[in-house]
């Protein structure tokens, strides 16, 4: 069926994998095909946030991506983060509040969250707003999605104050 | 009277939700998550006319395009009416809907379909499907569709509905209701003041965040197996049943995690295609909308245009209250006669009156289809009604929560209207239980510091702040019409699988529904496996709408649980050597009361399954309910108006909720906070913009705006409790009324600030910025 096919390499998860795709494939499409069904689609458009995946440790909507702009890149999906077992910090934080209702917006913004987390040693209110902006959820108003990730960022400033003290 | 809500082990706390893990992980859990890798994808040809007919089509070439496995059009596929509102049997919703039609009726109506490898594939295929329109006279707007002499939208011979109610398609009418308590016009005489104005609200999307979607494929034995993002899903095989002509033993539809739906998904709109298509080539197809989509083609909220006459004498007795709905339904009829009978069933028993008149009418016009939305006509008619009362407050010289406080309905008192208005038939009389709206009122007033509010003609300076609020009110389930099942069955280990019918679309139903078992079974919540919504695997239940699924199936599977905990009571004083009324259930036991001879969940499972008078521990139960209690709700804002731009900001929200038990106050809280900035969204930013084709202009997340985590103020949810005796340990519902608040709580706020009036939404700065230059003339 696909004539010419042409691949593309990147590391997914910790993991160098080739692909095969087309010029034309997105990101997301690539990844939902290949299995990894926790990047979501919403919107297509850049618009919802339920695509985000880390590119170089940067979010980005998987949806705009096209797949051969990811070569060679470090590409991460909600399947890196959190087992079963052992939640993220921020998994834990979202399941015990309450946060997680339909679902649908969370792993984008489980990974948007990572990326300010990566980024930022601070958590300054319109920092972490202009982080999150990007993610739409329409269940939950925010509020427990927020709480879960203030108690989060919290921990981590504080651990991060103590690491520059010591 | 003891509280009985002290003594809870299981509902009443804040269990963690069950499925939160698995979503958190991004585990495959939706539709789209289980497409087969040979999966056809299916794209529609939508109408680019409001109304055309279809004088010739061609799908010749079509069908001989690259990857193209079936084309669909009406050439090809059963005639049959039917409405694509899931709603009960037969519906309350005129059979207006044909699976592909000769006539189109709205941009964004169905054409023709095709299933083909790829999506390029299929998109390149519809391109080459030849369409010859002719262009008929649209019709936009109520006034249009009532004017003498006006375009028949719906001029088919064969359409019809279901059950006796005046339907006119003739007139553009689809549906009429109304009620007459007292004397209307006396009570207005009567009067000191009155009031007499029309209001309008405009179309909505619910935007959940999963499009609409649907997947089809035929297991061995033949069936189709539908795996669809849908509310309802045994209303859903019924009418894929009707729409092939194939009996509903051929069908199988399956629910998975369901990506929000907050009514749009109380709708079959994919899934007779997606069938048909499977069965037509026996592959398994599945079909998404794009995000436009989702906006042009899915279900939206009506656009009501609201007339509320009000009396009331100096002393703030209201002595009449007047409300006229015109419905816009756009070009199908489903939920047009149920959502115009709720603006009255659930807005106009709040306060007590004795002279009451209703009407409600619904049309069809050229624009997209209204359906079920979250609040369900009351959110439109409170905005209406609330603001109303706003205006006969000031002009009593009362305070607005002062007069409210007089007028609204109490505990242990009735409406006339429970009787008058139903859903399709005259509704049940009803007197209320449980009701906290009093306290409602004064814990959200608390909270904002309305202590703290000054009158409009105060304030100066270009910011102005202001506040507002609204009482609320909604029901539980519809009475005399909803059904639910549930069954439990008993594990060697203790365990038990929970199977409902209950349709968990991202409220947390699954939780509530395994906290109730769990309490009523004396166990723990995490020793529920429950399994929602298969309709080869489930008890039937109507689905997830009209706040019922807490109320009644909630119901359903605590009867179910105590059906379970009797057998489980029986084999285990069988496994003591005593009687059963000599033993009791607790903590997962069965034992004396003392404690000293005792039998475990587990062993009784083993010893009924593998040991001596063998059977299945198994308990199964309906509910249906006679009554559909009210919560209750006050809501309070604090806004910032600019005066120079008209731009509003939200500063604070206070959403006050008697839902009964809260069986998990924080899914209750979850419920509230969403429904309320879902609220605010739609009385600041939504809404449908058309061109003069009736194509709508902003079809997307850029142009049409929901509140983003940026935007959202900071919402309190203040959870007040009451005890509803017909519940399930105490609880009613909570999901719908937090979003009915916003529009009027602002709209009131805005006066405050500026002493300017609204009586239409979204509040643009256009709009408020007119409104206050009006007032300043
Ligand atoms: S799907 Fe990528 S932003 Fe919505
Ligand atoms: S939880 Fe449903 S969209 Fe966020």
């Amino acid at each position: 069926m696909m004539k010419n096919p042409q691949t593309v390499t990147f590391t997914l998860n910790g993991e160098r994998k080739t692909f095969i795709t087309r010029p034309d494939e997105k990101l997301l499409d690539l990844l939902r095909r290949e299995g990894y069904k926790g990047t979501k689609f919403g919107c297509g458009q850049g618009t919802c946030g339920a695509c985000t995946v880390l590119m170089d440790g940067r979010a980005i909507y998987s949806c705009l991506l096209y797949s051969m702009q990811a070569e060679n890149r470090d590409i991460r999906t909600i399947e890196s983060i959190g087992t079963h077992d052992k939640p993220s910090e921020f998994q834990q934080e979202l399941i015990a509040a309450g946060a997680v209702q339909c679902g649908y917006c969370i792993p984008g913004m489980i990974m948007s969250a990572e990326a300010l987390m990566k980024a930022e040693k601070t958590y300054p209110e319109e920092v972490v707003r202009e982080y999150m902006d990007g993610n739409l959820c329409r269940c939950t108003g925010y509020e427990k999605i927020w709480d879960a990730l203030q108690t989060v960022l919290a921990r981590r400033e504080a651990a991060n104050k103590a690491k520059a003290k010591s | 009277m003891s509280n009985p809500t002290a003594n809870f082990k299981q509902v009443n706390h804040s269990v963690t939700k069950v499925d939160a893990r698995q979503l958190a992980l991004g585990k495959p859990s939706y539709v789209d998550d289980f497409r087969p890798p040979n999966a056809l994808v299916v794209k529609m040809l939508w109408s680019p006319h409001a109304h055309a007919r279809i004088v010739s089509m061609d799908v010749s070439e079509a069908e001989k395009m690259p990857g193209v496995k079936a084309v669909l059009w009406h050439g090809n596929v059963p005639r049959i009416p039917h409405a694509t509102a899931g709603q009960g049997f037969p519906e309350p919703s005129p059979y207006d809907t044909f699976m592909f039609d000769t006539k189109v009726r709205f941009v964004g109506d169905r054409v023709a379909a095709v299933a083909a490898e790829t999506e390029e594939q299929a998109l390149a295929a519809l391109e080459c499907i030849k369409v010859e329109y002719e262009k008929l006279q649209p019709v936009f707007t109520i006034d249009e569709a009532m004017a003498e002499g006006a375009p028949i939208i719906h001029d088919e011979p064969d359409a019809y509905v279901p059950i006796p109610i005046p339907y006119e398609p003739q007139k553009n009418l689809v549906a009429r209701v109304g009620a007459e308590v007292g004397d209307f016009e006396k009570g207005m005489k009567e009067a000191d003041f009155t009031f007499d104005d029309t209001y309008e609200t405009p179309y909505a999307q619910h935007c959940p965040i999963e499009p609409y979607v649907s997947l089809a494929q035929l297991d061995s034995a033949g069936r189709i197996v539908i795996t669809t993002s849908t509310q309802v899903p045994f209303h859903c095989r019924r009418i894929v049943a009707q729409i092939l002509d194939v009996p509903v033993q051929k069908i199988r539809v399956i629910k998975p995690r369901i990506g929000g739906g907050f009514g749009s998904k109380q709708e079959v709109l994919l899934e007779d295609v997606v069938a048909m298509f499977a069965l037509r080539t026996g592959r398994p197809c599945i079909w998404r909308f794009t995000r436009e989509e989702n906006f042009r083609t899915g279900r939206t909220r009506h656009p009501i245009r609201v007339r509320i006459r009000l009396g009331a004498k100096k002393d703030g007795t209201i002595t009449a209250i007047g409300m006229d709905c015109w419905n816009n339904t756009g070009a199908y009829g489903g939920h047009g006669l149920t959502v115009v009978s709720c603006c009255g069933s659930k807005v106009l028993p709040l306060y007590r009156c004795e002279n009451i008149h209703f009407l409600g009418k619904v049309y069809y016009t050229n624009l997209p289809c209204g359906g079920a939305y979250r609040g369900f006509g009351a959110t439109q008619a409170f905005f209406a009604f609330e603001s109303s009362m706003d205006k006969m407050a000031e002009a009593l010289g009362m305070d607005p929560v002062r007069f409210r406080q007089m007028n609204h309905i109490r505990s242990g008192e009735g409406s006339p209207i429970f009787a008058a208005l139903g859903e399709g038939k005259e509704g049940v009389p009803m007197t209320v239980g449980s009701n906290a709206l009093a306290e409602c009122i004064v814990r959200g007033a608390e909270e904002i510091g309305w202590s703290n509010r000054t009158d409009w003609r105060e304030k100066t300076g270009r910011y102005r702040r202001g506040m507002g609020m609204a009482c609320l009110m909604q029901g539980s389930s519809i009475p005399h019409i909803d059904m639910g099942g549930a069954s439990i069955k008993i594990n060697e280990d203790g365990s038990f699988n929970l199977l409902v019918g209950a349709t968990d679309l991202g409220t947390g139903s699954d939780t509530v529904l395994a906290q109730i078992a769990a309490e009523e079974l004396c166990t723990t919540t995490d020793k529920m496996i429950v399994y929602s919504s298969d309709t080869d695997m489930t008890p039937f239940d109507v689905g997830a709408y009209a706040s019922s699924t807490t109320y009644l199936s909630g119901e359903a599977v605590r009867k179910a649980a105590a059906d379970a905990k009797r057998q489980i009571l029986h084999t285990g004083a069988e496994m003591l050597g005593l009687a059963e009324k000599d033993v009791l259930c607790k903590d997962a036991h069965v034992q004396t009361p003392d404690g000293k001879q005792k039998v475990s969940y587990g062993d009784i499972a083993c010893y009924a399954l593998y040991q001596k008078n063998q059977y299945q521990i198994i308990g199964t139960a309906s509910h249906v309910t006679g009554k559909s209690p009210p919560p209750f709700a006050a809501h309070y804002t604090e806004i910032e108006v600019d005066t120079w731009t008209g731009n509003i900001k939200v500063l604070r929200y206070v959403s006050t909720i008697d839902c009964g038990t809260a069986i998990n106050p924080a899914l209750c809280e979850g419920q509230t906070e969403g429904g309320t900035l879902n609220g605010i969204s739609y009385a600041l930013t939504e809404e449908y913009l058309f061109n003069e084709n009736g194509r709508m202009m902003n079809a997307n997340f850029t142009d049409y705006h929901i509140f983003s985590m940026r935007d959202a103020p900071r919402i309190k949810a203040i959870i007040v409790p009451s005890y509803e005796d017909t519940g399930p340990f105490g609880a009613k519902s909570v999901s719908e009324i937090c979003i009915n608040g916003p529009a009027p709580a602002i709209a009131n706020a805005i006066y405050n600030a500026t002493g300017a009036r609204l009586y239409e939404f979204p509040f643009t700065p256009e709009k408020v910025l007119n409104a206050i230059r009006a007032v300043q003339a």
